[in-house]
């Protein structure tokens, strides 16, 4: 839809204009994936198995912040009700919101996963594309289906990652038991990992869909 | 029906625990310990039960808006939690005895926890999101994706890679039981805490529903003090 | 769609158990000003935005240009223009580029003729394309009125317009808001300043309590009497 796609070129264009999101989302990253390596300090030979949990943990975190930046965009000036104010639906709304979170998740992984791969001497670059996309689109959904009700309700610093870490848990296990199988074997060892990862996308995709207009619309 | 419910759920529990501690015969393998097994096994059921009442209601909340289903939400929410936490409490003593640890990361016991999370951030969010009268659709937005997210915990949490290697899953429990006192005092057990959160249930939304009429007639007559004055 | 711009029956709105509206009764013909007067928390935010279908009354029944406010929400939004306490619009874009924006998503013919239009009109030409972040008050509200009007709505809904101008500003904007009158539009004007908003207007509401506790007649002039009306009512609330 039109209204989807005006609405993701506008966030795009406000994100390029002051890379705010960007640049902090992305230097966040590599700080957690810092952290959670110095934590484990691991040897040489232990560092590969660790990779995918200091992945997927350093996303999910990253990402909430990154989803959350989105809409404190549209609190600024009440900028929300002229989008209410305007003929659109909310899910147009959503489904803009949507994209451009998966954008900015997307350049946010761009840097991440190499890095990971850098210092946790492990080669994921090539076998993973796809598996990424796939658990872009399951958090993407939930984060910004929550990310719009933490915004509107008090203490909403906590409350996102509060919502949202349980109701990730599926993902997070998926994802990291798909990247550990790939990383050893290839994709066919992944096929329960993917699996849980495609049935949260679609679960949560239309999930979102359905619910947004309840959580923005009073 | 309201007053039938708290001398019912006397009774029941009262036939439950002769049966559990007098006369189911003691397992082989577990000894007494397991005697815990009924209500552990009983809660569980009974948490599950609340986070589907907390589903249904949020849904017909969102439907029409009715403060009743929104009462039934949040106090389905609470017993959940209740009973969840009930479980995490009673599986870790059963599980101490009998296989020498605290606590496992099994299939079942991790989606219990996050299971528990889950509903517990819930009522963070209905005791400190604010005042908002939006609150109550917020939650029941959160109730709903919760019970969507069950069939996924259950799949995912079986690709977790044990610690112990031989899973020990409940059913150990569950499938042997051959003798008929032991399952009467599995189904006595389970009535008998369902009824108890039945009236739990009922309590709380009769207290929330007493609360907002206390709240609305305060209003009434702060009105009526600044019309007279 | 046809019928008055504004047919509103015992309108309520409670927030949290603390009720805001108790029963608004409002008609609002083509080509009227309606200034709704009303000390701070009366209720008139509130009232716009039920009326701007942004919020939903707990109570009561909305009609916008013959059509029940329930039904059919995309095709009476473009028929009504909102500007409220904010600006609505995204601070790091132009001004240019926010009008853009909504010009979308309301479907506006031809809007580059009409954004360089109404830009001219707000006197923010050159300022078109800067960030809004970089605009003064008086140009951040010029934008906002620019906003609500790109899409040539029939009912326009203001809150609080004249806060924060200088006094040429404020003598600008009546004379925008007089012309817009003249040509048609029906207009709701939410202030707390009376002195301000009377020139204006074809009809004084005053909100008090949740209420429309006094109407006028529609003759303008009698701004004296509807000063001593609005501060009686206000005094009484003690």
């Amino acid at each position: 839809m039109r209204d989807a796609l005006a609405i993701l070129a506008k966030d795009l264009r406000i994100e390029w204009r002051t890379r705010e999101g960007i640049s902090s989302v992305f230097v966040l990253g590599v700080l957690l994936v810092v952290v959670l390596t110095m934590a484990h300090d691991p040897s040489p030979e232990t560092a590969p198995t660790l990779a995918p949990g200091v992945l997927w943990a350093a996303f999910v975190l990253t990402g909430m912040l990154g989803v959350q930046r989105g809409f404190l965009l549209e609190r600024e000036n009440d900028c929300l009700a002229g989008l209410l104010g305007a003929p659109v639906d909310p899910a147009a709304i959503y489904a803009g919101k949507l994209a451009a979170n998966v954008v900015l998740l997307a350049v946010m992984q761009a840097v991440v996963v190499p890095l990971v791969g850098l210092f946790l001497h492990v080669d994921l670059a090539a076998r993973l594309p796809a598996l990424l996309l796939v658990c872009l689109l399951g958090f993407a959904s939930l984060a910004t289906l929550f990310g719009a009700l933490a915004a509107r309700v008090r203490a909403r610093e906590v409350m996102l990652p509060l919502l949202l870490l349980p109701l990730l848990v599926p993902l997070l296990i998926g994802a990291v038991q798909a990247t550990r199988a790939v990383l050893v074997g290839g994709l066919a060892g992944a096929s329960g990992g993917l699996g849980v990862l495609a049935a949260f996308d679609v679960i949560f995709g239309v999930a979102g869909w359905l619910l947004f207009a309840y959580v923005v619309r009073d | 029906m309201r007053r039938v419910l708290p001398p019912l759920t006397g009774l029941a529990m009262l036939a439950a625990l002769v049966l559990v501690f007098l006369l189911v015969p003691t397992e082989a393998d577990m000894g007494i310990v397991q005697r815990i097994f009924y209500f552990h096994v009983s809660s569980a059921w009974v948490a599950f039960l609340g986070f589907f009442l907390v589903a249904g209601a949020s849904a017909v909340y969102l439907w029409n808006g009715a403060p009743t289903a929104d009462r039934l939400a949040y106090a389905g929410a609470e017993v959940g939690v209740l009973f969840c936490t009930l479980v995490l409490v009673t599986g870790p003593i059963w599980a101490r005895p009998i296989w020498g640890v605290w606590w496992t990361w099994d299939p079942r016991l991790t989606m219990t926890v996050v299971l528990w999370a889950i509903y517990s951030s819930y009522l963070m969010l209905r005791a400190f999101g604010g005042g908002d009268a939006a609150i109550a659709r917020y939650a029941a937005v959160l109730g709903i994706v919760g019970v969507l997210d069950i069939p996924l915990i259950v799949v995912s949490v079986r690709l977790l890679r044990g610690i112990h290697p031989a899973v020990i899953t409940r059913t150990q429990g569950g499938t042997g039981l051959a003798d008929p006192w032991m399952r009467a005092g599995l189904l006595v057990s389970a009535l008998a805490l369902i009824l108890l959160a039945a009236w739990l249930v009922d309590l709380r939304v009769r207290g929330a529903q007493l609360e907002d009429e206390v709240a609305a007639l305060r209003r009434e007559m702060d009105a009526r003090r600044g019309e007279v004055a | 769609m046809i019928g008055p711009p504004i047919r509103a029956e015992r309108l309520a709105r409670g927030f949290g158990g603390v009720r805001v509206l108790t029963g608004v009764d409002l008609t609002v013909a083509a080509g009227e000003v309606v200034v709704l007067l009303g000390p701070n928390g009366a209720g008139k935010t509130t009232l716009l935005r039920i009326l701007a279908l942004l919020l939903a009354p707990t109570g009561g029944r909305l009609v916008l240009f013959g059509t029940d406010a329930t039904r059919a929400p995309a095709a009476l939004r473009r028929r009504i223009g909102y500007a409220g306490h904010e600006i609505s619009c995204y601070p790091d874009l132009s001004g240019a580029e926010n009008l853009a924006f909504y010009a979308q998503l309301f479907g506006v013919a031809e809007p580059a003729a009409r954004i360089a239009r109404l830009l001219a009109w707000a006197g923010l030409d050159g300022a078109g394309r800067r960030p809004v972040r970089t605009y003064s008050r008086g140009m951040s509200q010029r934008l906002a009125l620019a906003r609500a009007l790109l899409h040539e709505p029939d009912l326009l809904l203001l809150d609080e317009p004249f806060s924060g101008l200088d006094p040429d500003a404020v003598e600008g904007l009546q004379q925008q808001l007089l012309e817009l009158r003249a040509a048609g539009h029906s207009i709701v004007l939410a202030t707390h300043d009376v002195d301000r908003a009377a020139p204006v207007a074809s009809r004084i509401a005053i909100l008090h309590r949740g209420r429309i506790a006094w109407a006028g007649d529609g003759r303008a002039d009698d701004a004296a009497v509807i000063v001593a009306a609005y501060r009686t009512i206000v005094a009484e609330r003690a």
